[in-house]
């Protein structure tokens, strides 16, 4: 990653109809990073990549690539490329004239075209399967021939839109990985859309969290995760654990809407210690939920409100369902603890 | 789905009867047409190539057959070009009054031939100075739209947008988008829109009565006209003969590119 902005948003703005879909989006994506659109069906971010890509015209606002502006060119104009949500393969054509698609209509000699295509199935691991024809292949391999076809064009950007959404959770796991390790060996700039915070945590250089056509925050994966800069992101990404005005006053002594993360949370007897530099509040255990790797507990607390406590089901006993209905105390180190509304 | 045996025999039987009642009588037309007998009787007292021959020296069906031919293919041209158009309009882009506009190019495939033909004939004969051939072609383009139409829409729906968008991000141009994505897609549809196009303007009659110019005689309108002259009536039989054969390719034809088509852009 250099220095550099691969992509400039100011202002974008993008409206249907009475509704506004992206409400001035400000966004520097730099060279090399791999971003991820993280948010909600409907937040925008699907409408933001469209526009970057061409297909959708920005009501306001300005689109640079490589410093260039790039608001009013068409899609055949831009260095980028786009790996569609439904892949988008054309059906009349084989897996070896879908990726040579774009060298030829930028007039590539035949021989060239034919040995990148080669490169780009071999860097996705579908060589042979040149001849197929699109129909033939599974959800995965279609989907990595959409991302070969984009990819042989050297494109300076590429947009990923919802790529791995058709695909069983298996699979998609694998992809992350490896979509990760090829961004990473080509070095182009990555813009991948998703609804899945695990995915954008997993992937991202950084994560852009939307939100009714805004960005609400702009940040790492651990600063997204650990520091939620708003309510709507600490329960977007990760699940939701706030202590509220009154509740709030009463554990922490301070103001505000506050979140804790799950697995930052202990939980122990009412008459175990409490350490130096930790906050406890006492509750009662709602619901014991096994989880497999790990436990969760939902404690309403005496105060008001409840919070969600994670714990790994290390070694020993774990089936902690006669726990339900027991009083216990919730203790966390006040390090973790962050303000995320007013 | 399982059917019982009693069930399965009805239906067989029932298929079978329908089958007969449309195929029987082609039948007996095509072995009239061998008949030694002048007049339809049955059975065949002879076998004869007389009238096959006698058909295809005579002048009325060549050039009867001749006027078809032209006007079907002039129609249906000119049904592709407009057919298509309208499919992309309405497919693609909304504007006010797109489901009017929709309604009323699929509408004269459903309203009486009559109609339409006394409606033309008397537009074609107040206003615009009388029958010709071309009068001819502009009615039988009425209803050979519909089909182009109908058969360009369908693909324009189930391809939807994404492929044109990836070849325009790809770097193709719209003119090289239509050649290289749009088109190819389409292709089979418009075979399939034309071929019947002209399948219905080669066998119409009633619009053609009203339209076609005086002297103007399409095959359909020969066979009518010469049906019950008893000299050229085993001549008629030949010539319905004739067309059976020739309509059975075209259909084959636009089955099998659909077919095609089914298996190759089944997934997108």
């Amino acid at each position: 990653m250099t220095d550099s902005v691969a992509i400039r948003l100011r202002g974008l703005t993008r409206r249907f109809g009475d509704v506004v879909a992206v409400d001035g989006v400000d966004l520097d994506v730099m060279d090399g990073e791999f971003l991820t659109l993280l948010g909600p069906s409907g937040s925008g971010k699907t409408t933001v990549l469209r526009m970057i890509a061409g297909f959708e015209r920005p009501d306001a606002g300005l689109i640079e690539l490589g410093g260039a502006d790039v608001t009013r060119v068409p899609p055949y104009g831009r260095d980028v490329n786009t790996v569609f949500q439904d892949y988008a393969l054309f059906p009349h054509m084989t897996v070896q004239e879908n990726v040579e698609y774009g060298l030829r209509v930028k007039k590539v000699a035949k021989a060239e075209r034919r040995e990148r295509a080669q490169a780009a199935l071999e860097s996705v691991r579908l060589d042979g399967y040149g001849d197929r024809a699109p129909s033939q292949l599974s959800g995965g391999q279609r989907q990595r021939v959409a991302l070969a076809r984009a990819l042989v064009n050297r494109p300076k950007v590429l947009l990923l839109d919802e790529p791995l959404g058709a695909l069983d959770l298996k699979l998609r796991e694998e992809m992350q990985v490896e979509l990760k390790e090829i961004q990473r060996g080509v070095g182009i700039t990555f813009v991948f859309v998703t609804h899945d915070q695990d995915e954008a945590l997993t992937m991202s250089d950084r994560i852009a969290v939307f939100n009714a056509g805004r960005i609400e925050q702009l940040g790492s994966p651990t600063e997204v995760y650990e520091h939620p800069a708003t309510p709507f992101v600490a329960g977007f990404v990760g699940t939701s654990n706030l202590l509220e005005q009154a509740a709030a006053q009463a554990v922490l002594g301070k103001p505000g809407t506050w979140s804790v993360r799950p697995e930052k949370i202990r939980v122990i007897g009412t008459d175990e210690p409490v350490r130096e530099g930790e906050h406890a509040v006492r509750g009662t255990v709602r619901e014991v939920i096994y989880v497999g790797m790990s436990t969760r507990f939902v404690v309403d607390l005496e105060v008001g409100g409840s919070l969600m406590a994670v714990q790994q089901n290390a070694e020993g006993s774990t089936d902690l369902g006669h726990m339900r209905g027991q009083p216990v105390l919730l203790v966390w180190n006040t390090r973790h603890e962050y303000k995320v509304a007013d | 789905m399982t059917l019982s045996r009693t069930a399965k025999i009805l239906l067989s039987l029932v298929a079978l009867l329908a089958g007969a009642f449309i195929y029987v009588p082609l039948g007996v037309i095509l072995i009239n047409s061998f008949s030694a007998d002048r007049s339809l009787t049955w059975p065949p007292s002879g076998f004869t190539t007389e009238w096959w021959g006698k058909a295809i020296d005579n002048e009325g069906v060549r050039s009867a057959l001749w006027t078809s031919v032209w006007v079907g293919l002039v129609a249906t041209a000119m049904a592709l070009v407009l057919g298509t158009l309208l499919a992309f309009a309405l497919g693609r882009y909304r504007f006010f009054g797109r489901e009017t506009v929709s309604l009323l190019v699929v509408l004269p495939i459903s309203l009486p031939g009559i109609v339409t033909g006394i409606a033309l004939n008397n537009v074609f004969t107040s206003f615009l100075g009388g029958l010709t051939i071309w009068t001819l072609i502009i009615g039988h383009v009425t209803f050979c739209i519909v089909v182009v139409y109908n058969n360009a829409i369908a693909r324009i729906r189930r391809m939807g947008s994404s492929l044109e968008e990836a070849s325009a991000d790809l770097g193709a141009s719209s003119v090289r988008t239509f050649a290289l994505v749009t088109f190819p897609m389409m292709r089979s549809a418009i075979i399939a829109g034309a071929i019947l196009a002209f399948g219905l303007s080669f066998d119409e009659i009633i619009v053609t009565t009203f339209t076609a110019g005086p002297g103007i005689t399409t095959l359909p309108i020969w066979i009518y006209q010469n049906l019950f002259r008893p000299n050229n009536a085993p001549i008629v039989n030949v010539v319905a003969a004739m067309l059976v054969i020739i309509s059975i390719i075209p259909i084959y034809v636009a089955q099998r590119v659909s077919s095609d088509d089914e298996r190759g852009a089944g997934v997108m």
